[in-house]
């Protein structure tokens, strides 16, 4: 972001005090920029403190024991600070219903995204660079599929699961999110791919590789900034979906937010397991929201009409 | 947004057509491929022709070879798990329940007519209409605030930070803070704390006149049994305050003296550990401080209004002469503001669409700020060197240079906003789920949570469908016309 218009920014500053070839502003317009922009500074920390808030409560309340919890409000802490305590966390982890929901998470969520990148970006190639009948029309198909609601589909393919005898089993529920997810990562991949060199492919054939070749030696390693967003926002809508694993999932294979959402019934009596066990599910989000902020931020915009 | 290509040549129609003519050259070794012949030789015009035109239809043949193997897996995916189940919730939605009869619109009159769905319907209209234009709108205000400060990065990341959470873990965070206790729920105990700024919580809420005494009910407060003359000591009795909630600063009530005017009590009628005579002032009860008294004229009006002391005590001294009834006006016993039921079934939707702009506005900020760093410098320049103040450069310049980036965000949520369920289904309690229920979350319950009631379900389903085909087809229409 440029930082050059962070002078002109305050309508404190009467038009044409600025910089540049008009006259230098006066020493009231100087403090009133000042002070101006002081209170813009003030405003900006509320609003970030304000949208904080939440999430940090949510972190402390996890952190206290259930009887502080429901004597107190968790912002108590500040005067008490002797109430947090890591034990509810040590409960969760050996909880074994969460534990095997977290993992169940992994289970769903790993596959999911690693075959919708790769079916993603085999048909975004074909649909690319391949020459064939139909392929116009294909397009089409895909881009109109992108916005599909899942409500159509669930009722069908809970059947067609039953009928492959797999309703219920993470394969089901991976099956779900990998054709789900694939419209947008195909339409994806391909806008990303046809920005690729023709020269580039040419090459390639000119060498004599075959189309698999190309596409592992020079579409793959091209496409990787559009691969490595669908790949972050694939992760992050299965990891946290809800609905699917409800409407496929057995409680046996039910991931974190599924048996979390069971824990909800009652809820404040349970906070001490809910609180933690939201924010383990939160963990690798976060991460992955900080460790890769460009992608995500890219994947996200880029799969928000999903 | 360096990942979308250039919209000029993001979507080609053929992009590869036009490379046939290379073939000669760029063949790969053929193998088995080059045995299989196809069809493609029948129209060939003129036989087998030059090597060129061989090597070209063998490799438009193995093009066509490889793109189903490219492509084949991905197509029978979206084949049999979102086209096929289409058509089938199509059918559904014209069947019965457990699919057995046809019931031609039957679904979707219920649709329209059962109070649930409906209310669904409604609840979603009023999703549609609210929840995108707040969130764009703030995204708006938070991307100009941001443009305007080094180190906005921070601010960024904190309010983009929700798009990583699941539904589930925002519906978790909220329920806390939509928590009814002030003591627990952050919201509530900030409204409480701000409510009680400006109306200061009554002291006295909960208690009742002595039965037989000279105290009777009225309109929330107490009133005199009998009219009063000045002269004539008045003894309001009050019970059912309790121990903990006796004011610190309250004195041993004494019986008033009669004097000037018109003098009286207010106490609480109540020897601790037993003993005392109802309606007498006994030892050891305590008066009540800071009560409002009003001496009422006979045509209803109050001509004069005292407060009691440390001992209860009040007096009228200037009181002319005539019947008057004295009265303890309701607001000195006003039920302490405890806060909103936010999750209760009137706020439940407010309070829902809150947390979703509480996720999805930082996604606005991010796409209106790429719009705000594309922006023409100098339309801005152009605009204040012509003597346009802050607001008018931002109404009248930065407003509808972004717009088709608002217009796009709005889009966006807008079709978001129509599917949305998780949040619905988590943040709601079970008992305002019927109030806070939207058209996917209906869906869910029907077929599922429950309901079991398939045909319903999927009229439901072909809705949540049929609204967000508008969105298909301008997708559809943006690709041709890219193309």
């Amino acid at each position: 972001m440029s930082h050059a218009t962070t002078d002109t920014v305050l309508e404190l500053v009467p038009a044409g005090t600025a910089r540049g070839g008009r006259p230098r502003p006066g020493p009231w317009a100087r403090f009133m920029m000042r002070f101006g922009k002081a209170l813009l500074r003030l405003l900006v920390v509320l609003i970030g403190a304000f949208w904080l808030l939440p999430t940090f409560g949510l972190a402390v309340a996890s952190l206290r024991s259930s009887a502080d919890n429901s004597a107190t409000g968790w912002w108590t802490v500040f005067t008490a600070p002797a109430q947090l305590t890591l034990d509810n966390y040590a409960q969760v982890l050996q909880n074994e219903r969460i534990v095997e929901s977290l993992w169940n998470t992994v289970l769903i969520t790993v596959p999911s995204t690693l075959l919708v990148v790769l079916l993603g970006a085999l048909g975004a190639y074909a649909l690319a660079w391949l020459d064939f009948p139909g392929r116009d029309w294909l397009f089409v198909l895909v881009v109109a599929l992108i916005v599909v609601p899942v409500q159509v589909a669930i009722v069908p393919d809970a059947r067609i699961f039953r009928v492959l005898g797999i309703y219920g089993e993470i394969s089901a529920v991976v099956a779900f999110h990998v054709a789900f997810g694939l419209p947008f990562a195909i339409f994806l991949l391909r806008n990303f791919f046809l920005n690729i060199p023709r020269d580039m492919l040419e090459a390639a054939r000119m060498d004599g590789a075959r189309e698999m070749l190309i596409f592992a030696r020079v579409v793959l390693p091209i496409g990787w900034p559009a691969i490595a967003s669908l790949a972050i926002f694939q992760f992050l809508w299965v990891w946290n979906d809800l609905l699917v694993s409800l409407v496929f999932a057995t409680s046996d294979n039910a991931p974190i937010t599924y048996a979390l959402r069971e824990q909800m019934r009652s809820f404040s009596s349970n906070l001490d397991t809910i609180g933690p066990g939201a924010f383990l599910s939160m963990l690798v989000p976060l991460v992955v929201f900080f460790a890769f902020q460009r992608y995500f931020v890219q994947g996200v915009l880029a799969g928000s009409g999903k | 947004m360096t990942i979308t290509p250039d919209p000029a040549q993001g979507i080609r129609p053929f992009p590869a057509q036009t490379t046939t003519g290379r073939a000669s050259v760029a063949d790969g070794p053929g193998g088995p491929l080059r045995a299989a012949g196809g069809p493609g030789h029948r129209d060939a015009p003129g036989g087998p022709g030059t090597t060129a035109e061989t090597a070209a239809r063998r490799r438009s043949r193995e093009a066509r070879l490889m793109a189903a193997l490219f492509l084949g897996p991905a197509l029978v995916l979206l084949l049999v798990l979102v086209c096929y189940p289409i058509v089938y919730t199509l059918w559904l939605s014209f069947r019965s329940g457990d699919g057995s009869k046809f019931v031609g619109f039957d679904n979707y009159v219920a649709m329209f007519t059962s109070p649930n769905t409906r209310r669904a319907i409604l609840n979603n209209l009023v999703w549609v209409i609210v929840a995108p234009a707040v969130a764009t709108t703030l995204g708006l205000i938070f991307a100009v605030l941001t443009e305007r400060l080094r180190r906005a990065a921070v601010l960024k990341a904190v309010l983009f930070m929700p798009m990583a959470i699941s539904f589930l873990a925002a519906g978790v965070t909220f329920r806390l803070v939509y928590d009814e206790n002030p003591d627990r729920g952050v919201l509530n105990a900030a409204v409480v704390s701000v409510h009680d700024a400006f109306v200061s919580p009554s002291r006295y809420y909960g208690v009742d006149a002595r039965e037989q005494g000279d105290l009777v009910p009225t309109d929330g407060g107490f009133q005199s049994r009998g009219p009063v003359n000045p002269g004539e000591p008045v003894r309001l009795a009050l019970v059912g305050l309790p121990p903990d909630r006796i004011p610190t600063d309250a004195r041993p009530a004494t019986a008033p003296a009669g004097g000037p005017g018109l003098q009286g009590v207010v106490w609480l009628d109540f020897t601790r550990g037993g003993g005392g005579q109802a309606g007498i002032v006994d030892a050891g009860e305590v008066g009540l401080p800071e009560m409002t008294v009003e001496a009422v004229s006979d045509g209803g009006t109050v001509v004069a209004t005292a407060r009691t002391d440390a001992a209860g005590r009040f007096a009228f001294p200037d009181l002319a002469s005539g019947p008057y009834v004295i009265r303890l006006p309701a607001d000195n016993f006003t039920e302490p503001f405890n806060g909103v039921t936010w999750l209760g079934p009137s706020f439940i939707t407010p309070a829902v669409i809150g947390v979703y702009i509480w996720i999805w506005a930082g996604f606005a900020m991010v796409l209106v700020s790429a719009g705000l760093a594309a922006l023409p410098r100098e339309a801005l320049e152009a605009a204040r060197m012509d003597g346009a103040n802050e607001w008018q450069t931002f109404r009248h310049v930065t407003v509808p240079l972004v717009r088709p980036v608002l217009v796009v965000v709005l889009v966006t949520l807008t079709i978001n906003v129509l599917k949305i369920f998780d949040l619905v289904y988590v943040l709601a309690p079970e008992s305002s789920q019927d109030d806070a229920t939207v058209v996917a979350l209906e869906m869910y319950r029907v077929s599922f949570g429950g309901g079991l009631d398939y045909g319903l379900g999927s009229a439901l389903a072909v809705l949540l469908f049929a609204l967000v085909l508008p969105a298909m087809l301008f997708n559809i229409r943006r690709l041709r016309r890219n193309s």
